[in-house]
C-alpha cells in the first residue's frame, strides 16, 4: 500500500550545518518583513536621526541672547555694542535700566550674558581712567558659553581702536583703556559636573520611567490577561493611574538617590529649595510615565513599545541642552527642543541646584511639564480600548 | 414564564469584511446550562465577547440579565463572569493575590477573607502562595473558575473551559458548574466536547457564523432526521472509502472499531446499506442511534457545502 509515504526518516537526510541555518534565516527574514514598524526602525530612522542630529549638534553656539545694562550713551558705547554684536556671538535681546532686572533676566535663563556698560564709561576712557565692563555669564554649562567669553576681550579691544582716533589714539598705545570685568555666574569654576550631573538626574528620569509604563498595557495584551481586565467592572482612567501611581513611588526613590550622590559625590550645590526640586521632579517623571503609558496604548507589542521609548529618548538626549548647548542649535531645533519634557526639566533641575532658583522663575517650564503630563494621559485614554475590536 | 438571562436578537459582527457572527438570535433562561457548540472558528468566542461588552456588536440587539449589551456594558460587566479560552490571570502573582485582585476590583467585601473563602472552596489551601503560572491545566482551570465566581456573578461565561483538561478534572468541573446553576447561576459554556454538550440542559449549534440546531440534546438528534447504521469488523478504512461514494450515504465517521454510517434520508440509506452489504460480506452491520457528534459532524459538513 502507500505506507511508505510515511516511513519518515528512511527518507530524509540530515540537512547539515548550512541548510538548518539558511532556514532559520529565511524564517527571521520573513518575520522581519511582516514586522512593519521593525523595518521602519531600520531603514528610515537611522536616516532621519542622522539629518536631524548632524544639522542640530553645534558645539560652538552664536547668537546666545544678552541682556544689556547701559548707564553712558556716547557714540564710544554704541561702538562697543556694535562690534559685540558683529561678533556673531552675542544677540541683544533687550536694554533695561535696573541691574535688579538685569540679574532677574539671567537667573531664570532668559538671557545669557548680561552687559553693564558703566556710567561716564566714554569720558572715563578718554581720561585713562580705565573704567571696566561687567559681563556676566551664565556659565552653567561651560561649553555653551566658552567660545563666547574667549571671543570677548579682543573684540570690544578693537571696537575702541577704531572709535579711538586723532588726539585719544595714544590713549590706546599704552595701556588698554579699559578693563573687562568676568563674572562666571552659578558655576564660576566651571566645573563640568555641576552641569552634567543634574542633568543626569532627568536623563535617568526619562530612561527608566518611560520603560516602566511603555510596556504596561502592551505587556497585558500580550499574556492575554488584558481580555480577563477589560471583562471586570474597571475603568481606562483608573486602569491607567493603577498602573502609574505605584512608579511615581519609584522615581521618587530614584531621584533621591541620584540627587544625595550628587552632592555627597560630586559636590554640586543645591542652592534652592530641596522640597521645590523634589515636588518639580516628581512632576517630571509623572509626566515621563504618563508619556510611556501612551507609547504602550500605542505599541501593538512590547517590542514595538521599546522602540518607541528609544525614539523618544534620543532627541531628549541630544536636543535638549543635556550633551549640546540648546543655545547653539539652529532654531528649529530648539522648538523642537521645546517640545521635550527633559528640556524643561534640565532648566528647573539646573536653576534649582545651581541658581537657587524659585518656583517664580521657572513657571513656564513647570507649565509645559503640567501640559505634558496631561496632554499625554488624555491621548492614552483617547487611544486605550475598551473592548476588543 | 421563565425568566430570561440572555436575550439577544440578529447579532451581527465583521472583521475585515468577514462575518463572523450572522444574524444570530439567542434566548437564555435563568439558571440553566446552555452548551454552545460549534467548530473551530465559528463564532463562538466573538458571540461571547458580544454578550460581555468586550466586543460590539456590527448590528443587532439584545439584553444581558436585562442590561443592554450595546450602552450598558458597565452593568453587565458587574454582574457577569467571564473565564476566557487562554488563561487569563497573572501567572506572575499566586493564587491568592490574582484572587484578592479580582475581589477588589468587583469591590467584594473584605477582599482578603473572599480570597481566604476561594481557596478554600477549590481546594488549594496549600498552594495559596503559590504562582499562578506555575501550576497544572486542571488546577489553572479550577482557579480561573474560582476567579470567575468569586464575585458572585448572575451569569457565567465560560469560553471553552476544559480544552486541554483531563477527564476527572472535567467532570468536577462540570459537577461545580450544575451546583452553581442549581443556586441559580446561568452558565453558558462552549465546548467541543460531546460529553458535555450533553450535560448541558440546552445546546446551540453555531457554523461559520449562524446558528444552525438548538434544543435539548435528545432534541437536536430527533431534529436532525438522521439515520445511522454501525459497521464492526478489520480494515474499515478501504470500506469507509468506498461507501462514502455511494448515493444516501452522508457520512461515514470512524470510532474506534466501528464505522458510523448515517444519512438524512432512511430510505436511501437503508437502499444504499443493502447494497454494500451484499458486495461486502466481512463485516457485521446493524442499525444504530446517530450521536449528537454524528449530527453536529453533518451539520457542519452542510453548512461547509452552503458557505465555504
Amino acid at each position: 500500500m502507500n505506507a511508505s509515504r510515511y516511513n519518515g526518516a528512511g527518507r530524509r537526510r540530515d540537512p547539515g550545518f548550512i541548510r538548518r541555518t539558511w532556514a532559520m534565516i529565511v524564517k527571521e527574514f520573513v518575520q522581519m518583513r511582516r514586522d512593519r514598524m521593525t523595518f521602519a526602525t531600520m531603514l528610515i530612522v537611522p536616516i532621519m536621526q542622522l539629518v536631524l542630529f548632524g544639522y542640530a549638534i553645534n558645539t560652538d553656539p552664536k547668537h546666545l541672547p544678552a541682556v544689556v545694562l547701559v548707564r553712558d550713551s556716547g557714540p564710544l558705547t554704541r561702538a562697543v555694542l556694535a562690534s559685540l554684536k558683529n561678533t556673531d556671538y552675542f544677540e541683544f535681546k533687550q536694554e533695561v535700566h535696573d541691574p535688579e532686572e538685569m540679574d532677574k533676566m539671567i537667573r531664570s535663563g532668559a538671557v545669557q550674558f548680561a552687559i553693564e556698560i558703566p556710567a561716564s564709561f566714554e569720558r572715563d576712557v578718554r581720561r585713562g581712567n580705565r573704567p571696566s565692563i561687567l559681563v556676566i555669564a551664565d556659565a552653567t554649562d561651560p561649553v555653551a558659553t566658552g567660545s563666547a567669553i574667549s571671543a570677548l576681550e579682543g573684540i570690544i579691544d578693537s571696537a575702541l581702536k577704531r572709535e579711538l582716533r586723532g588726539p585719544d589714539e595714544a590713549v590706546t598705545k599704552s595701556v588698554a583703556p579699559f578693563e573687562v570685568r568676568l563674572q562666571r555666574r552659578y558655576n564660576p569654576e566651571g566645573i563640568t559636573q555641576y552641569n552634567i550631573v543634574p542633568g543626569l538626574l532627568g536623563v535617568v528620569l526619562t530612561m527608566t520611567m518611560m520603560m516602566f509604563t511603555a510596556l504596561a498595557v502592551t505587556r497585558e495584551i500580550e499574556r492575554g490577561t488584558m481580555e480577563s481586565l477589560l471583562a471586570m467592572p474597571i475603568r481606562p482612567v483608573e486602569i491607567m493611574i493603577g498602573k502609574i501611581a505605584p512608579f511615581v513611588l519609584v522615581g521618587f526613590v530614584q531621584m533621591t538617590i541620584i540627587l544625595g550622590a550628587a552632592h555627597l559625590l560630586f559636590g554640586v550645590p543645591i542652592l534652592g529649595s530641596v522640597p521645590l526640586l523634589i515636588a518639580l521632579a516628581t512632576l517630571f517623571a509623572a509626566a515621563n510615565l504618563a508619556i510611556g503609558y501612551t507609547f504602550s496604548t500605542v505599541a501593538t507589542n512590547q517590542l514595538q513599545a521599546v522602540q518607541m521609548t528609544f525614539f523618544f529618548f534620543l532627541p531628549n538626549i541630544l536636543l535638549s541642552g543635556f550633551m549640546f548647548p540648546y543655545r547653539g542649535m539652529p532654531l528649529w531645533a530648539q522648538a523642537i527642543g521645546e517640545v521635550l519634557p527633559l528640556t524643561h526639566f534640565l532648566r528647573i533641575v539646573r536653576g534649582i541646584t545651581l541658581k537657587g532658583s524659585g518656583f517664580g522663575d521657572m513657571q513656564i517650564d513647570v507649565l509645559a511639564l503640567t501640559l505634558f503630563m496631561v496632554a499625554a494621559m488624555a491621548l492614552a485614554l483617547f487611544r486605550f480600548r475598551k473592548t476588543l475590536d | 414564564m421563565k425568566e430570561i438571562a440572555i436575550d439577544v436578537d440578529g447579532l451581527t459582527k465583521s472583521f475585515g469584511g468577514r462575518a463572523v457572527v450572522k444574524d444570530l438570535t439567542l434566548k437564555v433562561p435563568k439558571g440553566e446550562i446552555f452548551g454552545f457548540l460549534g467548530p473551530n472558528g465559528s463564532g463562538k468566542t466573538t458571540t461571547i465577547r458580544m454578550l460581555c461588552g468586550l466586543l460590539t456588536p456590527d448590528s443587532g440587539h439584545g439584553t444581558c440579565l436585562g442590561y443592554d449589551i450595546l450602552t450598558e456594558a458597565d452593568k453587565i460587566k458587574r454582574d457577569v463572569g467571564y473565564m476566557t479560552q487562554r488563561f487569563s490571570l497573572y501567572t506572575d502573582l499566586s493564587i491568592r493575590e490574582n484572587l484578592e485582585f479580582v475581589a477588589r476590583v468587583y469591590g467584594v467585601p473584605k477582599p482578603r477573607e473572599a480570597a481566604t473563602e476561594a481557596i478554600h472552596r477549590l481546594g488549594l489551601e496549600g498552594r495559596a502562595g503559590q504562582l499562578a503560572g506555575e501550576l497544572s491545566g486542571g488546577w489553572k482551570q479550577r482557579l480561573a473558575l474560582g476567579a470567575c465566581i468569586l464575585p458572585s456573578p448572575r451569569l457565567l461565561l465560560l469560553d471553552e473551559p476544559t480544552a486541554g483538561v483531563d477527564p476527572k478534572a472535567r467532570r468536577e468541573f462540570w459537577e461545580e458548574i450544575h451546583r452553581l446553576a442549581a443556586d441559580g447561576i446561568t452558565v453558558l459554556v462552549s465546548t467541543h466536547y460531546m460529553d458535555e454538550a450533553e450535560r448541558c440542559h440546552e445546546l446551540a449549534y453555531i457554523a461559520f457564523g449562524e446558528l444552525l440546531a438548538r434544543g435539548t440534546a435528545h432534541d437536536v438528534v430527533a431534529q436532525s432526521r438522521l439515520s445511522t447504521w454501525i459497521v464492526t469488523g478489520s480494515d474499515l478504512q478501504p470500506l469507509a472509502e468506498e461507501l462514502h461514494r455511494r448515493d444516501g450515504i452522508d457520512m461515514v465517521a470512524p470510532f474506534g472499531n466501528e464505522l458510523h454510517v448515517s444519512g438524512r434520508d432512511k430510505r436511501a440509506l437503508d437502499k444504499a446499506i443493502a447494497a454494500a452489504k451484499k458486495a461486502d460480506g466481512s463485516h457485521r452491520w446493524k442499525r444504530g442511534e446517530p450521536s449528537l457528534e454524528d449530527v453536529f459532524i453533518l451539520l457542519m459538513d452542510q453548512a461547509k457545502d452552503n458557505f465555504a
